[in-house]
């Protein structure tokens, strides 16, 4: 018999249907992955199975655990269950733990909880579980609090807590979204040891296919409340037998079509008064020289200088009109404070940033206008980037202030609506708010803002990590094409190395602050050499070798 | 931490230091001739020299406020012009009755209070919810002292339970004294008590939506066990820092309360003193409350330090 | 909110209509209970209590509401200002000024100031609307600084756009809620406040009436002439609530709206 079997699942709150006639299953030891993309209702499923739904939930059909019947247990059991027997892993590392108490505690309460054990007892165990997550006691004692841990560690003591009883069930609800490329395959691998180890089941959801492939034997696809394809992983990947299920694996490893760029051949310009042109190249659009970042610290002697934080470390590069460059890198590796530099939001402390021939780190605010008029960014939070109380016209026209001449209100109108249509969207847009439209919706307004003054170059940070896997490939096919168009440069930030394959041409890598690698896209991914590329390549969740992986299992 | 303490400590200097100026400068030095405004218009010169030579008038305001703080320092808060007596001794009979009634305010406040919000935050939109919110509702309209009037009204003059005012002083006995203080409490704490439930009860409501409520359902507790292992205290510390404001809104409202009972209060020193126009007494004892309400905050920021563990090392 | 717009009918029509004048004596008809001809009675010099309730609502709120102007008037750009020069001298100075004026006991000061200052509306304003600053620019300074953050507004800095003009077209038009209804808040604390410092006989000096001032009058004679500590109470009570409740209500009706996207 199953571990978990789910059967004819619905589930509404209030007068909203959440989940139609889910069937799942999950025997003991086997992974089984829930992918999904945002509202499809795996989240929903999973708290179904501990019960830790809202009030004004109604759930029907049948959820077996273990032979108890779930939907009709009573609260005492399922807090038997709970912790005990069945696990949960949520998606925020960082808030999923209590600020105030140490790790020890928050990891032994569940010991003493469920087995009554004493004080001792129950602290010995928990340093046992959290060695095992890979905090030992010697660098992580009991006595740590939350705070003094960063996101992956945290992960690690939620990890510890649900495991600490050996939970015949572990649920992982998007363990990793928060978290690095690197962490992530640390997180992973740790699930998968403790599965091995222990014969524990494991739902792992997530929205991710490629790290789903990876890590699952089964594996069930969600959409709008309805499972719309359930089996065993490498098949279904491969064969793609639902509509759906081919959407979301073309869309995980989707390349938009683009020429490859080509550095303008200095062959191709006529030289002046006959002269050989010796391989002289137009001036690159952006040249990033010896760029470091200090950032002060607490003082920690009343005398003297206080200690600083180099967040960027004498970093160079050089971008070339109409170029597309990725710059990759860990969380806390300093891309971000690269990138706010190179848009001028924040001072260098060293170096220059010489954008069409002129040092920006030396320009006072007034004397940046032309600049920045040739140069936007696209954020990553649809959701923050816009000021809910303007209209979209205002919203998209923003940057129009930038202009010499101000455009008349008609001008103006016509540029947005040239900007909407640009993206995608329609010039009727330009009345609503922001909160009407949807998170890829919102993702092309900020794309429109960003062209309306038709810049060189846009900086994009993170610009399609928090888009579900369709709509992603959507905004990357249509950066593609504005690149073609446009000819407009691209500064690509992220730590998602398969966004970087897509869309860039080359690729600088940073670590700590450094950049450590550079060169040709495909090349850094095929033959990394750096410590940190090979990291970040090894890492990165790649669907087809998942699959290709699997079927090798199999068969 | 210890650079956290020393931080909070200068600024509790500073603070002291500004207060003191700036109460110096509304008293003395506004009114022009501190002598002339203590004694009316209707002073004879000589009164009025002899006054002035007494305040040490003739000397700059700087050198008197130097004068002042030390004199403070050394527990010489000036002579007090209406009694004649030394404003320490006036002060020291008066705290006798002040303090206690600070505390007990304080104290009623905090058992109405908190079980209040907590029961309030923890059955969300149930009867007992809705009626506790009725109930701060009015309680936070309450001007006290109409409060305390009604109260000597119904328990005072109607029924004679209690005295309607004055104060017999502590050495007639314990309960005595307390029974005279009770009713003076009750009207201070009740509107406070309302503005801190509802202020507990929000906290609580905060807490119960944070993640790691969740983590604890998970790993089995009931939702009892989560609301006092995890969210009660976590909400409670926020609502320490409005615990030690509501302790100068006490001092504040114990003015006007101590007027309505003929309490020898404190606050009725002052008040009189303002009446009277004392500057003297008026200026050492304002001074002297604004250093409790100072103080008092800089043990709640204290607190702060022992209970919530982020501030004690930075990562 | 009915009860809010009663209050403020009511304040209203104060403006116009009277049923005596306040001031009018009718010695001999002093301390009267509940009539037909005096709807809530009379006082000590045979005054009508209710026209004296409708006009007090007029010092009441007028009192409190420039007080709340004064606080948002000063506080609202003190805020503003110290947000958008974060970490400089500026808003360290804003802020230890904050913290320090909040150290003060209100009513203390408040008494204080009208002492020294003389009694009186104006100076009443004056006394409230100083501690009505330090907590709006305190909540704009707060509210402002988590906006800061904001991706929208690293756009507008993006765009171009000076730290005045941000704070101006983003900052504030998204803070106009909270400043509702911390007003409404202010404005209710205010009342109570007024209320207070005519009790203690340094509001509005006779013979205009205050609710505070008819109730220190009502206190020697609570045992003969209940209703005289009544009224006024229950108005400045009803007036507070409905403000409160006015404040509740339109917090719930602002934030959702914005809050509710997709």
């Amino acid at each position: 018999m199953s571990l978990l079997e789910i059967e004819n699942l619905s589930l509404s709150i209030g007068r909203l249907p959440i989940l139609k006639s889910v069937d799942l299953e999950i025997a003991a030891g086997e992974v089984l992955g829930l992918v999904g993309e945002s509202g499809s209702g795996k989240s929903m499923t999973a708290l179904t199975v501990m019960q830790l739904l809202p009030i004004a939930a109604r759930a029907s059909g049948r959820v077996t655990f273990d032979g108890i019947d779930i939907l009709s247990a009573s609260e005492e059991t399922m807090n038997r269950l709970r912790g005990d027997d069945m696990g949960m892993v949520f998606q925020e590392p960082m808030t999923a733990l209590n600020p105030v108490k140490t790790i020890g505690e928050q990891v032994a309460e569940g010991i003493r909880l469920h087995t009554g054990a004493g004080r001792a007892e129950a602290e010995e165990r928990a340093r046992r579980i959290l060695d095992r997550v890979g905090l030992p006691e010697s660098k992580f004692p009991l006595t740590r609090f939350p705070h003094e841990l960063s996101g992956g560690q945290r992960q690690r003591v939620v990890i510890a807590i649900a495991c600490a009883l050996k939970p015949k069930l572990l649920i992982a609800d998007e363990p990793t979204t928060a978290l690095d490329v690197v962490l992530q395959k640390q997180i992973l691998e740790l699930l998968r040891s403790l599965v091995e180890e222990d014969r524990m089941g494991l739902l792992l959801i997530s929205h991710d296919l490629a790290v789903v492939a990876d890590m699952a034997d089964r594996i069930a696809i969600m959409r709008y409340g309805e499972i719309v394809e359930t089996g065993e992983t490498a098949r279904t990947l491969s064969e793609q037998v639902h509509p759906y299920t081919r959407q979301l694996a073309e869309a995980s490893v989707h390349v938009p079509e683009r020429r490859r760029f080509v550095a303008p051949a200095a062959a191709s310009r006529p030289s002046p008064a006959g002269m050989p042109s010796q391989g002289e190249s137009p001036p690159p659009l952006l040249e990033v020289r010896d760029v470091s970042k200090d950032y002060p610290l607490r003082r920690t002697a009343l005398f003297g200088p206080s200690p600083k934080f180099r967040a960027v470390d004498r970093v160079s590069f050089t971008l070339a009109a109409g170029q597309s460059k990725a710059l990759v890198g860990r969380s806390g590796c300093g891309k971000s404070t690269l990138a706010r530099m190179i848009l001028a939001l924040d001072r260098v402390t060293e170096g220059a940033i010489v954008f069409e021939g002129d040092d920006l780190a030396r320009r006072s605010e007034h004397e940046l206008r032309t600049a920045r008029r040739h140069m936007q960014v696209v954020f990553q939070d649809p959701y923050g980037s816009f000021n809910p109380r303007h209209t979209v016209e205002r919203l998209v026209s923003e940057p129009l202030h930038l202009a010499d001449r101000k455009p008349t209100r008609a001008e103006r109108r016509d540029m947005v609506a040239a900007a909407l249509e640009e993206v995608g969207l329609s010039p009727s847009d330009m009345d609503k708010y922001p909160h009407e439209f949807s998170g890829g919706q919102r993702q092309r307004l900020s794309i429109a803002r960003a062209i309306i003054t038709r810049p060189k170059l846009i900086v994009a940070d993170e610009p399609v990590s928090a888009l579900d896997v369709s709509i992603r490939a959507q905004i990357l096919d249509l950066f593609a094409d504005l690149n073609q168009r446009l000819g407009v440069a691209y500064l690509f930030i992220t730590h998602d190395l398969t966004v970087a394959r897509a869309i860039t041409d080359e690729v600088l890598v940073m670590h700590d602050g450094r950049l450590v690698e550079e060169g040709d896209t495909q090349r850094v991914f095929d033959d990394p050499r750096s410590e940190a590329a090979k990291a970040l390549v090894a890492a990165a969740p790649d669907l087809e070798r998942a699959i290709a992986h699997r079927l090798a299992k199999v068969g | 931490m210890i650079s956290y303490i020393a931080g909070r400590l200068a600024s509790l200097v500073i603070s002291l230091l500004v207060a003191s100026i700036v109460i110096f400068v509304v008293i003395e030095v506004v009114p022009g001739d501190p002598a002339q405004f203590m004694l009316g218009l209707n002073a004879q010169p000589d009164t009025l020299a002899a006054l002035r030579e007494q305040l040490g008038l003739d000397q700059p305001a700087f050198a008197r406020y130097v004068a002042w703080i030390l004199g403070m320092l050394q527990g010489d808060f000036g002579i007090s012009y209406t009694y004649r007596t030394p404003v320490s001794e006036l002060v020291l009979q008066r705290i006798g009755v002040s303090l206690p009634l600070a505390a007990l305010s304080l104290l009623l406040t905090v058992v109405i209070a908190f079980p209040a919000g907590i029961v309030s935050a923890a059955r969300r939109n149930s009867m007992a919810d809705v009626s506790i919110m009725g109930a701060t509702q009015l309680g936070i309209a309450l001007p006290n002292f109409w409060f305390a009037i009604i109260l000597v009204w119904i328990f005072a003059v109607t029924l004679r339970w209690f005295p309607a005012g004055g104060f017999p002083g502590w050495d007639k006995g314990f309960w005595l004294g307390m029974k005279g203080l009770l009713l003076p409490a009750i009207a201070l704490a009740l509107p406070q008590a309302s503005i801190l439930a509802r202020i507990t009860r929000s906290s609580l409501l905060d807490t119960l939506n944070e993640d790691y409520m969740r983590t604890a359902r998970a790993k089995g507790l009931t939702r009892r066990q989560a609301l006092w292992g995890h969210a009660v205290r976590n909400a409670l510390i926020p609502v320490l820092t409005i615990v030690g404001l509501q302790f100068a809104f006490l001092l504040a409202g114990a003015i006007i309360i101590e007027n309505v009972f003929y309490l020898p209060g404190l606050g009725r020193l002052i008040f009189q003193g303002i009446t009277q126009r004392d500057l003297i007494t008026v200026k050492s004892v304002v001074m002297l409350l604004v250093f409790a309400v100072i103080f008092v905050n800089f043990l709640v920021d204290l607190a702060y330090v022992a209970v919530d563990p982020r501030l004690r090392r930075r990562a | 909110m009915a009860l809010t717009a009663l209050i403020i009918v009511a304040a209203l029509v104060s403006f116009v209509w009277t049923p005596y004048h306040f001031a009018a004596q009718d010695i001999p008809n002093k301390l009267q209970g509940l009539s037909a001809d005096h709807w809530f009675g009379t006082d000590q010099y045979g005054r009508d209590v209710f026209s004296q309730i409708l006009v007090g609502a007029r010092t009441s709120m007028g009192v409190a509401l420039v007080a709340v102007g004064v606080g948002i008037g000063l506080g609202v750009p003190l805020g503003l200002f110290a947000a958008a020069m974060r970490g400089s001298l500026v808003d360290e100075i804003v802020m230890r000024g904050n913290d320090l004026i909040f150290a003060f006991p209100a009513l203390l000061i408040a008494i204080l100031i009208t002492s020294v200052f003389g009694p009186g509306a104006i100076n009443a304003i004056i006394a409230i609307g100083i501690f009505n600053v330090p907590v709006f620019a305190r909540l704009t300074r707060g509210a402002a600084l988590s906006l800061w953050t904001r991706e929208f507004i690293l756009a507008a800095r993006a765009a171009g756009k000076g730290r005045a003009r941000i704070s101006f077209e983003h900052i504030l038009p998204n803070i106009t809620n909270l400043l509702i209804v911390q007003g409404t808040i202010q404005f209710s604390l205010g009342i109570l406040a007024e209320a207070a410092l005519a009790y203690v006989g340094l509001g509005a000096q006779p013979p205009i009436p205050s609710w505070g001032k008819m109730l220190a009058d009502a206190q020697t004679l609570v045992a003969l002439a209940p209703h005289l500590a009544i009224f006024p109470g229950v108005a400045i009570i009803l007036t507070v609530l409905g403000l409160n409740l006015l404040g509740d209500g339109l917090r719930d009706v602002l934030d959702p709206r914005l809050r509710r996207e997709r």
